[in-house]
């Protein structure tokens, strides 16, 4: 009776503007590329796919489920850029068959490099989604499903979390199947959810492969390999990036009309059902330890870190980011601490990487950079920029302010509030107004 | 198979990408076992050292016939002619008047014979007269020769590919390492235009450097793409350098223009970008290796922006000394307005030196580990050499992605695929 167990990974990088050495401002980001992208990947993925999940979630009447995991990052672009997407993940959450996984803010790689700043994203992240979709996430993924021993040690110790999920893969496995609940080695309750990679794969890549044998895979095909498992396993887990659908398969790929047809065709099997990993961990005993004390991830063959930090220039330019922590916390200005955080996003270091030889393609698909030096440099300059603003800051901090200045201040941030929120009768009220 | 090829002096002898490209194309070609018979221009007055031997000097075409030790399938042939590639006509005057006072004075001096080939009185006053007297010359000496195609390199020997494929009812493949277009911009000289659209138009089969060169010719000289083949330069791999410690232990960087200092290749926004860079570090000088009608300009030019004590022009350099420049470079920029290929970044990449290059250059559609920018945009040239001289795993990543990189771009793979094109006409013909 195997259950079929759907994780989509819900992200979008944010990207950075040209910012050459001479640039003087601390306008980072690229917000015209960043919201055409986002409203792109609205239309042709995020509105079509959550409305026919919500409709299959309908139609089988809760006995089709989903899970989501969704970014800090791409939760604050679809605020501003795409607020209708917002809507539609609300109502998936309102049905009670969805359910969101926790995972850090800003998708970075900071298990690797600052325990602190990982749980505090981590932390973020749990209360955003909490105060969005009115769910505290039990389950956790880390980005790019990067996992070890350790990671999932810390994870229990802040006894927030009852699984953790991470890549099924093979050299962690041996001959065991990632169908079954194993148990993190040296954890007393945590389980852990593997990536059936195979399965996810078939659908997440070879879909629309013509080369493929198995082309074209349709819902019978693919329900006829999940009904397989019964006998030898209790779960599939299908992990996927949620732009599979519609912006890594086409539409006219069919992919739309297989997730259709899926649900159906997998409930016709009496044994099958879907669950969310939340119930996956309340319905399955772990079967065994699994004991991963390297690093893993879901990235290429390798299942490495090496898409990230497997050249000279990655692994400069992440560690010159993480070195600055201290001095960016210190000057406890939130436009800093934010700017030096989405410096931290994963994609950056992505984009650097010089893998072209082996699975470049993919690389390159998702690469707004011309090649992978442009992006160091263009990352480097960033933050080189960033850099100086916390000297400046802390400088500035020393100077005494006089009376004037800290009234000017005070006007300056009101005005700039008014600007930002659309709140602006309450501030007119609290401003008192002479009438005389 | 034989082929009847009009090239140009090897290097050290002569400057530039051209000499190199015949040296590096005839050298794969000989090794792979195909007959060449090599037809240069060369002035009398240079002298052969010990690894040629001088087979006869035929004086109806005043030229001389020699064999290199290292060439086993490929026999060379040097008319008298003061052509050198590169020449604009203004130049070439200027240096037939030169070499006609040396002359007077040597006569002058000792009053004796100008040794055993003359012919240096026979040049043409102007250029356009001596490239055809060059192809009366090498028709003359092809009426003796057996081959089966002719393949001419650059412009100059376009008249001299015409006459002899027609005289010898062999098809022609012409080569183009360059047009009037990169040399000149839009001022091009309609003589030298007419001459490479004869010669284009006139051949079975034209051989583009790149794609970008394909793409002029196409649309420059209106030959149909069918007809225009794209073939990309290699470089010449050389691994053990046999050269004494330079001993220079500098604590400046050094940015590195190497080339012919002339308005194709952007000296000047080479001089604006080392302004914008020298605003925001010290450390650092800038070298300009090679001379050409724009050194004069560019000496003013760095003197102007107030950098001339950061800017070291250095002239002409060959052999060993382009080595060393090359070992104490950090960086190699070349910022060519128009560049049909660009072995330099190859061989700067060679000797483990990072590049920056203009994306208007045929090179930048064969390296990936190489930093690209527009030539016109000094800001983005000054940027990139920042960030490599002030990152060190920047600098390291790209020369040693680089290195491997261009050890795929080899002659032989050159040689063959034009091996390939003139059995491919010699079926058609």
């Amino acid at each position: 009776m195997p259950s079929v167990c759907f994780y989509f990974q819900v992200h979008q990088p944010l990207r950075l503007r040209h910012y050459t050495v001479f640039d003087q401002n601390d306008t980072y980001f690229d917000d015209y590329k960043n919201a055409s992208i986002c409203r792109k990947v609205a239309n042709k993925c995020y509105l079509p796919a959550n409305r026919l999940i919500l409709d299959l979630i309908h139609r089988f009447d809760g006995r089709f489920k989903v899970a989501y995991s969704i970014t800090g990052v791409l939760l604050e672009q679809l605020l501003t850029f795409s607020p209708e997407v917002m809507s539609t993940f609300d109502a998936l959450a309102e049905t009670g068959c969805v359910e969101f996984l926790a995972e850090t803010y800003y998708h970075s790689l900071s298990f690797l490099y600052s325990r602190n700043e990982f749980v505090e994203q981590v932390n973020k992240h749990t209360e955003t989604i909490n105060n969005y979709f009115g769910q505290k996430p039990r389950i956790f993924r880390n980005t790019e499903l990067i996992y070890n021993n350790e990671l999932a040690t810390l994870i229990e110790s802040t006894g927030n979390f009852d699984a953790i999920i991470t890549e099924g893969a093979d050299h962690i496995l041996g001959y065991r199947s990632p169908n079954f609940v194993y148990k993190p080695k040296d954890c007393n309750h945590l389980k852990l959810l593997l990536k059936n990679y195979a399965l996810s794969d078939d659908i997440a890549f070879r879909f629309s492969n013509r080369d493929w044998t198995q082309w074209p895979l349709t819902a019978d095909k693919f329900a006829r390999w999940i009904s397989d498992v019964n006998g030898n396993g209790n779960v599939v887990n299908l992990f996927l990036d949620y732009e599979t659908f519609g912006e890594h398969q086409w539409k006219d790929t069919g992919i739309f009309d297989f997730m259709r047809h899926l649900p159906g065709t997998v409930l016709r099997h009496p044994d099958n059902n879907f669950k969310t990993p939340g119930e996956v961990v309340e319905s399955y005993q772990p079967v065994g330890i699994v004991d991963v004390p390297h690093i893993i991830s879901w990235a290429d063959i390798e299942r490495d870190l090496s898409a990230w930090v497997g050249n000279a220039m990655q692994s400069n330019a992440i560690h010159e980011l993480y070195r600055l922590e201290k001095k960016i916390k210190q000057t406890a200005n939130d436009k800093i601490i934010s700017d030096w955080r989405k410096l931290q996003v994963s994609d950056h270091f992505y984009y650097m990487c010089t893998k072209y030889f082996s699975d470049g393609d993919v690389h390159k698909y998702f690469n707004p950079y011309n090649s992978p030096y442009d992006s160091y440099i263009n990352f480097m300059n960033v933050l080189g920029h960033l850099r100086r603003r916390c000297s400046n800051t802390s400088e500035e901090q020393e100077e005494p302010l006089t009376q004037q200045h800290k009234a000017t201040k005070r006007f300056l941030q009101a005005g700039s509030q008014i600007n930002k929120t659309s709140d602006l009768q309450s501030i007119s009220l609290g401003t008192p107004v002479n009438q005389d | 198979m034989r082929v009847f090829m009009l090239g140009w002096e090897f290097p050290p002898f002569i400057s530039g990408g051209l000499g190199t490209a015949c040296y590096g194309l005839t050298k794969a070609m000989d090794q792979l076992g195909q007959e060449v018979t090599f037809v240069l221009p060369k002035m009398v007055e240079s002298t052969y050292s010990t690894h040629v031997k001088l087979l006869s000097p035929n004086s109806w075409t005043s030229s001389i016939s020699f064999l290199f030790n290292e060439f086993k399938n490929v026999r060379f042939h040097a008319i008298s002619s003061a052509l050198q590639p590169y020449s604009t006509p203004d130049s070439y005057r200027r240096q037939i008047e030169e070499t006609l006072r040396q002359k007077q004075k040597t006569l002058d001096a000792n009053f004796i014979g100008a040794g055993q080939i003359t012919g240096g009185d026979d040049y043409s006053r102007d250029m356009y007269t001596e490239v055809h007297r060059y192809a009366a010359l090498a028709v003359e000496l092809a009426k003796n020769e057996h081959f089966d195609i002719v393949h001419a390199h650059d412009w100059m020997t376009y008249p001299a590919g015409i006459a002899v494929a027609a005289i010898s009812e062999k098809p022609l493949i012409v080569h183009i390492h360059s047009t009037e277009f990169d040399r000149s911009g839009e001022h091009i000289n309609q003589m030298i235009y007419d001459i490479e659209r004869q010669g284009m138009e006139r051949a079975n089969k034209v051989i583009a450097v790149s794609h970008f060169t394909r793409s002029t010719v196409i649309n420059r000289y209106g030959i149909s793409g069918e007809n225009v083949e794209v073939v990309y330069n290699g470089v010449e791999r050389n691994d053990n350098w046999p050269l004494a410690e330079t001993g220079i232990k500098n604590d400046e960087k050094i940015v590195l223009f190497l080339g012919r200092i002339t308005m194709q290749k952007g000296p000047e926004y080479f001089l604006q970008a080392a302004k914008k860079v020298l605003e925001l570090m010290d450390d650092v000088k800038f070298v300009m290796v090679g001379s050409g009608d724009m050194m004069h300009r560019s000496i003013e030019m760095a003197a102007e922006l107030g950098i001339g004590h950061k800017v070291l022009f250095t002239g002409f350099l060959r052999g060993e000394d382009v080595q060393k420049i090359y070992q104490m470079a950090d960086l190699y920029v070349m910022p060519s307005v128009s560049e049909p290929f660009g072995i330099a970044p190859l061989e700067a990449l060679n000797h483990d030196v990072p590049v920056i290059i203009s994306k208007q250059s045929g090179v930048s559609e064969v390296l990936t580990h190489a930093l690209k920018v527009d030539f016109w945009d000094i800001n983005e040239i000054a940027n990139k050499v920042i960030a490599v001289l002030k990152y060190p795993p920047l600098q390291e990543t790209l020369a040693n992605h680089g290195n491997f990189e261009v050890r795929k771009l080899r002659w032989k793979d050159a040689a063959l695929k034009c091996i390939k094109i003139y059995q491919e006409t010699l079926v058609a013909v």
